[in-house]
């Protein structure tokens, strides 16, 4: 294949080889000599005070090394930021090894340090706390309330912010409307579950005072960053390595506390320690996701124009404030509100509250799948109210196509957009027409068979950090790129994004070998540690090739510029007389003078013959900070069936339309839409975090928290518009949330729609069998009271 | 709170169910039969199982095996779920146990979990249990100086709960056939997340050459604290023709025995499991009585 | 008490001295520095650690090494031979069948077994014989392409 045809080729990833024959290197395959394991203790309690740790069984118990206290640690822990700071937000400490209290179940109070994993084990269950319990919290919106039990002394009412964003008045527009429809709409807590757990090593060298911590993360970088800001040890002295991660989805986002404890207890021993989060302790005490109670009201005329929405959410932000929690509901949140749609008033507050839950912080589309929810299930809610069919009014309500930038309401400018030539692709793909034949006549048999529309558009390319920056970043968001040419030519990528299933290797060596003209074998993509690459922000918000991307294609922009000056002074022409194609410089028009890519570096090293006052050597590196978020869309459909008996509801068909700018590979693209439906059509229909009012988590491992099976998805049929964005030159919007972020509502929307004739407006997810069960049954007898008020009205 | 290794325990794996027995003894409470091991071995992870002694009875070559004998399929208690569901005689004589079986969890469950260890746990959402009443299994039992059999309506005791003694082992169950025209059936509605069943129904019938039913035996797991029969509604069935509306009938007292004592959980309210016993009762009778008809 | 055990792993037979409480997952791991095989759950649901044990997969987290003791166990580092990609390992690279690839020797494994059983499985046979292996990036949707493809690369129809 030459190079030049390698964008937009479904190019067999290089990552492959080594994980399909267990080679792969996660943190828990990771060896050092003289290695101990951490345990912690955690709290079984939602809300407790701390009265007395009694670790002497443990310190005594065979194998063991230590045992560590918050009280031990408290001066050298310090307190785990927020790294989004909205206005007159409360900041709450966040002590990695809690010491005076305990806020919800999971909050580590002790780690014991073994010499076996089982021995630490065995040694935890010997620590004894003496816990004074507490009233706890669960409930976002129950906490506000005044005689609520209080987590944090400095955040009043356990309200950490309120923030709010508006356009024009929506109060009038409500006031002139022809309808208005209110709904309360729950967007249920979810539980991440990356297949791999959470994992760190950390190891420490006195003589050098390097600190070197392994972990499972999505941002190496910002680990190194925050770590040392939180522990006052050196940035330049600690290195952070994310070897194979396996997954993440949002959860890996953040410095954790583990981070910080295995760092200082490895500094602190001078020993290697290595902690792994068993599936239980995922379970509470890695972030959750969602968690918003709604209150949205939609209006608009009786003909099918939308004129303002408004929303106010409880967000629950667990215990204490995860590194990226505020910016979730909010920014995230808030921005996204208009939709693919031309309203012009919205009203949206959000109050973010504290609970004795675990931390709430992003999960794939973070925020994102939460706007969406309530901007598709408030549309159909007002078609069904107006009686009107949810394509036509759709069709009534999008913004015209636009190629750059349209800014709406909301006050956010979108980079590109075709919504009507998403919907009109998916509608090429599905009989609409001949759908709600058969759903009438599947009614007339009793079966309950319906279908939902997702039009839907997200933020994407998580940068501008001029626009993060004034919206409450701690930290910038571009993102960076070395291009290191080796004197044979061969090539080595370095990223400062951090991979976990997305095959960045496999994409930036395909834009590389294209840009370059050389094979992708003679390239290697290097990421996920901080000491090869110095600085870099992550793979999270759909980011990674917007902006890494585009990091890259700067940095092979240089490398080429300067390739060419050499070759130039080489053939003994102008630099400007230059071509380089297919990995060949030559003189323009002159095709017999020429030189291979592979001469040419070679050159820039043995330096015998460089232009005057030309560096030798062939390496850029690069920033990029775009001046604008990407902003994909598309349409998705979901046909669902209902068992009136039991209430089971099963998928049928799922139809995905997605335009996410212009693609590299399309066989990545089309794997990671997939996981995003399947997590999306999973929070619709199974999965839930569940709560007792103590702050047990009732849900808390794979027996009883429903991850999805193979079992409860049909063969997806996906395909693509494709309008590129104009904020970077790939094109590329971003594809990794898409599918998370339509699935909800039009699998909701499709339940509903599959309901409608019984009265059925608005369902919570996930749609268990009890649930749609109670809703059919609850629905005939309504209407069966209606009928007869009528029948005896009628006498 | 961390978890993945389970505390310290002794291990046997003694050649002859008497040697089991009297290990069985020596630990006193204290020790657990390990069969395939698919529900003690995650408890026992979890900690919330911590056994002094493992009984290990992999290397009790009497306990395996599928035999056909004048009474019955007998069946060894270390006989895997994947053996059930593949065994051709089983299909054949005896399909609920098979239906039953094909359902457990997924295949490297079912290639390791066993008959034998899924009664003796007496999971009160396991599978088989309701399958063991509905085909009227006769459980065999062995200790050190002594062997019995127990009956089908004595074994299941309550919740994680059986007849069996401190010191015996269930060496196997025998499956007595059924007469011509009958039919067996499972089926259930399974958790979403473990895959143990919300409630689960096993149907055996037979009809006589009149077509009128002629026995009924209907199993329920899942719905309260042990697995039961369904004797009110399978008194409706005796003597009747099996039409549509009589299947309903009957199975509007499916699970009348549990009235009260339905399960109440996160995964499903006792009203719903109450409801959905007498669907899947009236779905695994219909099943049942279409192949006894065929 | 330790217990010598014999356990023959990918065609070579290894003895070792383990505790009653040693998994089959740690022998291989953490014994063997077999770490293909991977842990990512506590109550025997996700199917990452799935094994061959005596030709018949099995959920080795489940399972104690002295359990094991004169088995054969295959482990995906044993599925290739003489460095060719077994057909389900060429079937997951062509077909895309992993991304973060954590749950990725469990599934082949098991997607073997599923092959072994039924060479030309149905695409409803598939989705319910993968029932046991959890994962959270593909939305299992190239994984039931992967097997196909082993399928028909396996010869089946």
């Amino acid at each position: 294949m030459t190079s030049q045809t390698l964008i937009g080729q479904e190019v067999k990833r290089v990552e492959d080889a080594a994980l399909i024959t267990g080679r792969g290197q996660y943190v828990d395959d990771l060896q050092l000599p003289g290695l101990l394991h951490i345990s912690l203790v955690r709290s079984p309690y939602g809300h407790a005070l701390i009265k007395e740790i009694d670790v002497s069984d443990a310190a005594n118990a065979d194998g063991v090394t230590a045992v560590f206290t918050g009280a031990d640690l408290q001066d050298q822990l310090g307190s785990l930021p927020a790294g989004w700071v909205l206005e007159n937000m409360a900041q709450p400490e966040h002590p990695p090894l809690a010491y005076e209290k305990v806020r919800y179940v999971g909050d580590a109070v002790a780690a014991v340090v073994a010499d076996s994993p089982a021995a630490a084990i065995d040694a935890a269950a010997l620590v004894e706390v003496d816990y004074e319990p507490l009233e706890s919290v669960v409930d976002a919106e129950k906490a506000t309330a005044d005689d609520a039990p209080q987590l944090h002394e400095d955040t009043p009412s356990n309200k950490a912010f309120e923030w709010q964003v508006g356009a024009g008045d929506y109060a009038e527009a409500a006031a002139n409307a022809e309808v208005v429809v209110k709904e309360r709409i729950v967007n249920q807590r979810l539980i991440p579950n990356p297949m791999e757990t959470r994992g760190i090593m950390a190891d420490y060298n006195g003589g050098t005072e390097q600190l070197t911590i392994w972990t499972s993360t999505q941002i190496p970088h910002l680990v190194r960053l925050l770590f040392s800001l939180v522990t006052g040890h050196p940035e330049h002295k600690v290195r952070v390595v994310a070897p194979d991660v396996g997954g993440g989805f949002g959860c890996k986002l953040y410095l954790y506390a583990e981070e910080v404890i295995c760092g200082i207890i490895a500094k602190q021993l001078e020993r290697p320690v290595k902690w792994i989060e068993s599936r239980s302790e995922n379970y509470i005490a890695t972030t959750h996701g969602r968690d918003h109670i709604a209150d949205a009201e939609i209006c608009g005329t009786r003909d099918g124009v939308i004129t303002g929405l408004k929303i106010h959410v409880y967000a629950n932000l667990g215990a204490y404030l995860s590194t990226f929690a505020p910016a979730i509901p909010t920014i995230l949140f808030g921005l996204m509100l208009n939709g693919c749609y031309k309203f012009e008033n919205l009203d949206c507050s959000v109050t973010g509250v504290m609970t004795n839950t675990t931390p709430v912080d992003a999960y794939r589309g973070a925020g994102r799948p939460e706007a969406t929810y309530v901007v598709e299930r408030m549309m159909d809610r007002y078609c069904h109210e107006i009686g009107r069919d949810v394509i036509a009014v759709r069709r009534r309500n999008f913004l015209r196509p636009f190629k750059r930038g349209s800014t709406v309401a909301v006050g956010v400018t979108y980079d590109s957009g075709n919504y009507q030539g998403a919907l009109g692709k998916a509608l090429e793909m599905f009989d609409y027409q001949g759908f709600r034949d058969e759903q009438r006549a599947a009614r007339a048999k009793g079966r309950l068979i319906g279908v939902g529309f997702s039009t839907y558009i997200e933020i994407c390319g998580m940068a501008p950090s001029a626009v993060a920056g004034s919206l409450g970043a701690g930290a910038g968001l571009w993102e960076s790129s070395t291009v290191r040419v080796h004197p044979t030519g061969t090539v080595t990528v370095f990223t400062g994004t951090s991979p976990h299933g997305q095959g960045h290797e496999t994409t930036l060596s395909q834009i590389t070998a294209s840009r370059l003209g050389i094979p992708m074998t003679n390239i290697e993509v290097v990421h996920g540690d901080t000491e090869r690459h110095q600085f870099g922000t992550g793979t999270f918000g759909s980011r990674s090739l917007a902006v890494g991307g585009q990091a890259l294609m700067m940095s092979l922009s240089k490398v080429v510029e300067k390739a060419k000056k050499i070759a130039a002074h080489e053939m003994g022409v102008d630099a400007k007389q230059v071509v380089f194609e297919d990995g060949v410089f030559y003189v323009e028009d002159i095709r017999e003078r020429e030189m291979p890519w592979g001469d040419v570096a070679l050159s820039a090293y043995w330096a015998k013959n460089l232009p005057p006052g030309l560096e030798p050597g062939l390496e850029a590196v690069s920033f990029f900070d775009p001046d604008n978020f990407t902003w994909p869309f598309g349409t998705h459909i979901a046909l669902v069936e209902i068992d009136e008996a039991t209430g089971e509801t099963s998928l049928l068909r799922y139809i995905a339309v997605d335009d996410v700018g212009n693609v590299i590979n399309p066989m990545i693209v089309d794997g990671m839409v997939h996981g995003g439906i399947a997590q999306g059509v999973g929070q619709a229909l199974k999965e839930g975090a569940v709560y007792s009012d103590d702050g047990q988590l009732l849900t808390g491992s794979m027996m009883d928290y429903a991850v999805p099976t193979a079992e409860d998805f049909p063969t997806f049929e996906t395909a693509r518009t494709v309008t590129p964005t104009p904020v970077n030159d790939l094109g590329a919007k971003g594809a990794g949330e898409t599918g998370t972020i339509a699935a909800s509502p039009a699998v909701v929307n499709a339940a509903v729609d599959a309901l409608k004739h019984l009265g059925v407006r608005h369902l919570n997810m996930p749609l268990s069998s009890e649930k749609m069960w109670r809703t059919i049954k609850e629905a005939k007898a309504a209407r069966r009271a209606e009928r007869s008020a009528n029948a005896r009205r009628g006498k | 709170m961390t978890t993945g290794t389970t505390d310290p325990f002794a291990y046997h794996a003694p050649t002859s169910v008497e040697e089991a027995s009297r290990q069985l003894s020596r630990y006193r409470q204290d020790a657990k039969l390990l069969a395939g091991g698919h529900s003690l071995v995650p408890m026992m992870k979890l900690r919330l199982a911590s056994p002094q002694a493992i009984i290990d009875l992999r290397n009790i070559d009497s306990l395996r095996g599928i035999v056909e004998s004048d009474d019955g399929i007998t069946i060894g208690a270390m006989t895997t779920y994947y053996e059930l569901e593949s065994s051709d005689l089983v299909n054949r004589r005896a399909q609920a146990v098979a239906e039953a079986a094909s359902q457990v969890a997924d295949v490297q469950v079912r290639n390791w979990g066993t008959i034998g260890g899924s009664l003796a746990h007496a999971d009160p959402a396991g599978d088989m249990p309701a399958v063991a009443l509905a085909l009227d299994f006769t459980f065999h039992a062995g200790a050190a100086r002594s062997k019995r059999s127990i009956a089908p309506d004595r074994f299941f005791r309550g919740y994680l709960e059986t007849a069996l003694r401190p010191n015996e082992v269930l060496t196997g169950i025998t499956c007595p056939y059924l007469p011509p025209r009958s039919g067996s059936a499972y089926l259930k509605l399974a958790n979403k997340a473990s895959h143990y069943a919300i409630v689960g129904v096993a149907a055996a019938v037979t009809v006589d050459a009149n077509g009128v039913c002629s026995m009924a035996r209907i199993g329920i797991t899942g719905a309260g604290p042990n697995a039961v029969r369904s004797r009110r509604a399978e008194r409706i069935l005796v003597g009747k023709e099996p039409v549509a509306n009589v299947i309903a009938r009957a199975a509007k007292r499916g699970g009348a025995e549990i009235a009260g004592m339905f399960n109440d959980d996160v995964h499903a309210s006792a009203e719903y499991r109450e409801a959905m016993t007498q669907v899947f009762t009236e779905r695994a009778l219909t099943q049942a009585f279409m192949r006894a008809m065929n | 008490m330790n217990h010598q055990i014999r356990v023959t792993v990918n065609g070579v037979e290894h003895t070792a001295e383990v505790s009653p409480r040693t998994l089959l997952t740690s022998l291989l791991r953490d014994i063997l520095s077999l770490t293909g095989t991977h842990v990512g759950c506590d109550t025997s649901s996700c199917g990452a650690c799935t094994v061959l044990l005596n030709g018949k997969a099995a959920k080795s987290c489940t399972i104690f090494a002295v359990q094991a003791d004169g088995a054969e166990v295959t482990t995906v580092e044993g599925l290739a031979t003489n460095g060719d990609y077994h057909p389900i390992q060429e079937a997951f690279r062509e077909r895309h069948g992993l991304q973060c690839g954590f749950c990725t020797p469990g599934m082949m494994i098991t997607a073997v077994q599923i092959l072994e059983r039924n060479p030309s499985p149905s695409e409803a046979e598939i989705r319910s014989g993968l029932r046991g292996n959890l994962c959270r990036c593909t939305g299992y949707h190239n994984i039931v392409e992967a097997v196909k493809y082993a399928s028909e690369l396996s010869g089946g129809k």
